[in-house]
């Protein structure tokens, strides 16, 4: 018995040795990665500079047209740092960006609207402009605010409008009962239930990982995705950047 | 004497490098690891052009790339695995690659089943996610095959989106979720005292409004014209909505009845894209629909992927940065990643950095998984 319970406790002896040692290379290993990321850094904030500067040619010409919808995804402790979302806004302003939609998942980009849509000169709520209003200077940009609400839930009041229609189809024995779910219908009862903005083709996330924070799924399909760091350290060459990679991308859509 | 030596070297290579494998794995361990990693495979066809190769070459390559990442996955201890094998978009491309794909899936499937396979290796279940009915018989009558042989694993899960976009998934999940709501309701229909059932109206009995405006619905005919579409959809709201209104204050009588009067301008204003591409949002009117009878609940318990939990890293190979209608619900707190390598040039190390990268954000997405 005692010959038994030290070879248990030479092995969990054993056990607890190798553990330290393997935990100590993986935070090793991570200190790599975190080098490998800060060498990236700063090799970014240089390209950064030289495009800002107009040193690098084949970013003074970019076709901003082919963005018709940019999204923005912010995340939403950062989000509360205005001044840092109006000077992004100014930027996207002066590049030639028309059609914008700022998300957080919290809503705090949403109760700021009035102090964002205040600081910015010929910008208006994307749902009351005019397309057809011939005073809007190039230079105007039309914003719109998205949270969390307007994902799944929105999904789920445009799945109420399609319910309430089949409850009438069956009642009356109706056999194309089953043939309203579609995704065109479905896109209707979310134009009808106020959430029916366009997709965009580009978004942009300002947070510490790429991810789309909850985006509303209905409108990403064939979005680009981009991550961009913290808001904190956001830079314009490097927004420069991200618009002129997305129009050179070309897309299959599947085919 | 020759050929001896070499199938040696490459045993002892083999043999080290799973050595090597382990090890890394074992160092990987000491930190939180994915439980469900979801795959988009792009980029087969051009690894195919780039290495000159016949046509449909570049995808057997890929799925020998899929096998080891799999392999991988499994190894290190990743309890689900998700791979984008086939889109309802991918039916638009010419019938011929179409056709040598479902040979291929099939094929494939059918391994599956075979003894030495990996899923009987690591006692993986299979699921095929996607709208199956679009798929032609035997590649349909493969998958329920496999689904139905592995369903007792407990080990791994491996989904096969085919024949899937997210939309659909969407759809389809809001389609179970009202026919499921439908037949809830319906023994209530003929129990007036029933009211368990409808307390999400506002404690109102719906069926008797639901008699009435059956009574006043003349019917609904398809229409291709979006304007007409979109005004007839929303007067049979109206007249739904009226009918169980009996002023209780379930929904807003004249708001809605408001709406569906702008409704037809709104969609004249529409019908006309602008200059620059975008279709103007003008005017419209939020429908306050009341009753909420159906939650995101029951449409999350309906989709295709409600047998997995979210899946933590989405890999997209090739360096495409979108999603392309691949699990768009899912991922609201998944870390996206993608590579520049073509599928067919993906490696192990590819892998371990999704994962050092998963560790480095780790605690981010756990107070985002926690808030929401």
């Amino acid at each position: 018995m005692d010959l038994k319970d030290e070879i248990q406790r030479v092995r969990l002896w054993v056990n607890q040795i190798g553990n330290f040692w393997l935990r100590l290379v993986w935070h090793f290993v991570h200190l790599l990665v975190r080098s490998w990321y800060l060498g990236v850094g700063v090799a970014n904030v240089i390209e950064s500079y030289l495009i800002s500067s107009g040193l690098l040619r084949r970013y003074r010409f970019i076709d901003v047209g082919k963005l018709r919808y940019l999204a923005i995804v912010v995340e939403s402790d950062d989000a509360c740092q205005i001044s840092k979302v109006i000077q992004l806004l100014q930027w996207l302003q002066a590049f030639g960006v028309k059609h914008l939609c700022l998300y957080d998942t919290e809503g705090v980009l949403k109760k700021s609207k009035e102090s964002i849509l205040a600081k910015l000169k010929n910008a208006t709520l994307f749902e009351e402009a005019d397309e057809r209003d011939p005073l809007l200077d190039q230079k105007h940009m039309t914003l719109e605010f998205a949270s969390i609400t307007d994902g799944k839930e929105a999904v789920a009041k445009g799945g109420n409008l399609l319910f309430m229609k089949y409850l009438k189809l069956a009642n009356s024995g109706a056999e194309q009962k089953e043939q309203i779910f579609t995704e065109a219908n479905l896109t209707e009862a979310l134009r009808a239930v106020g959430y029916g903005g366009p997709e965009p083709d580009l978004l942009l996330v300002y947070g510490p990982a790429r991810c789309h924070l909850g985006f509303p799924a209905w409108r990403i399909r064939y979005t680009e995705i981009i991550h961009m760091g913290p808001l904190k350290s956001m830079r314009y060459g490097s927004l420069v950047k991200a618009i002129y990679k997305f129009t050179m991308v070309r897309q299959n859509y599947g085919t | 004497m020759g050929t001896l030596c070499g199938s040696r070297l490459s045993e002892l290579f083999g043999s080290l490098g799973s050595f090597f494998r382990k090890c890394m794995f074992c160092i990987l361990s000491m930190g939180p690891i994915p439980n469900h990693f979801a795959f988009i495979m792009d980029g087969n066809r051009r690894y195919g052009k780039k290495e000159k190769m016949e046509e449909g070459a570049g995808h057997r390559a890929g799925f020998s790339v899929l096998m080891s990442m799999l392999k991988y996955c499994y190894e290190l201890g990743v309890t689900h695995v998700t791979i984008y094998a086939f889109s309802i978009e991918n039916f638009k491309r010419k019938p011929d690659e179409v056709q040598n794909l479902m040979d291929l899936i099939l094929e494939k499937i059918d391994g599956l089943l075979k003894e030495e396979s990996l899923v009987n290796k690591y006692g993986i279940r299979v699921y095929f996610i996607g709208n199956l009915k679009l798929l032609s018989e035997p590649v349909r009558v493969a998958s329920e095959k496999v689904m139905k042989a592995t369903a007792n694993n407990t080990k791994c899960v491996l989904l096969i989106c085919i024949a899937y976009t997210s939309c659909d998934e969407i759809v389809q999940a809001v389609h179970e979720s009202c026919k499921n709501k439908w037949e809830e309701i319906q023994p209530c229909n003929s129990h007036k005292s029933c009211n368990g059932r409808i307390e999400e109206v506002d404690g109102k009995n719906i069926d008797d409004g639901i008699g009435h405006s059956v009574q006043e619905l003349s019917g609904v005919q398809a229409n291709d014209l979006r304007a007409t579409r979109a005004s007839t959809f929303c007067n049979d709201v109206a007249q739904g909505v009226e009918s169980t209104d009996n002023g209780s204050g379930v929904v807003g009588h004249d708001a809605v009845h408001g709406s569906c009067d702008k409704w037809g301008e709104v969609q004249s204003l529409e019908a006309s894209i602008t200059g620059d591409g975008v279709i103007p949002y003008v005017k419209r009117e939020k429908l306050a629909v009341n009753p909420s009878i159906l939650k995101v609940v029951d449409i999350e318990r309906h989709m295709y992927m409600s047998v997995a939990p979210n899946p933590d890293v989405l890999i997209r190979s090739s360096g495409e940065t979108r999603l392309s209608n691949f699990l768009l619900w899912q991922t609201s707190n998944c870390l996206l990643y993608s590579p520049n390598a073509l599928w067919p040039d993906m490696r192990l190390w590819h892998l371990v950095w999704a994962v050092l990268d998963f560790q480095r954000n780790h605690s981010y997405f756990e107070k985002k998984r926690k808030q929401f």
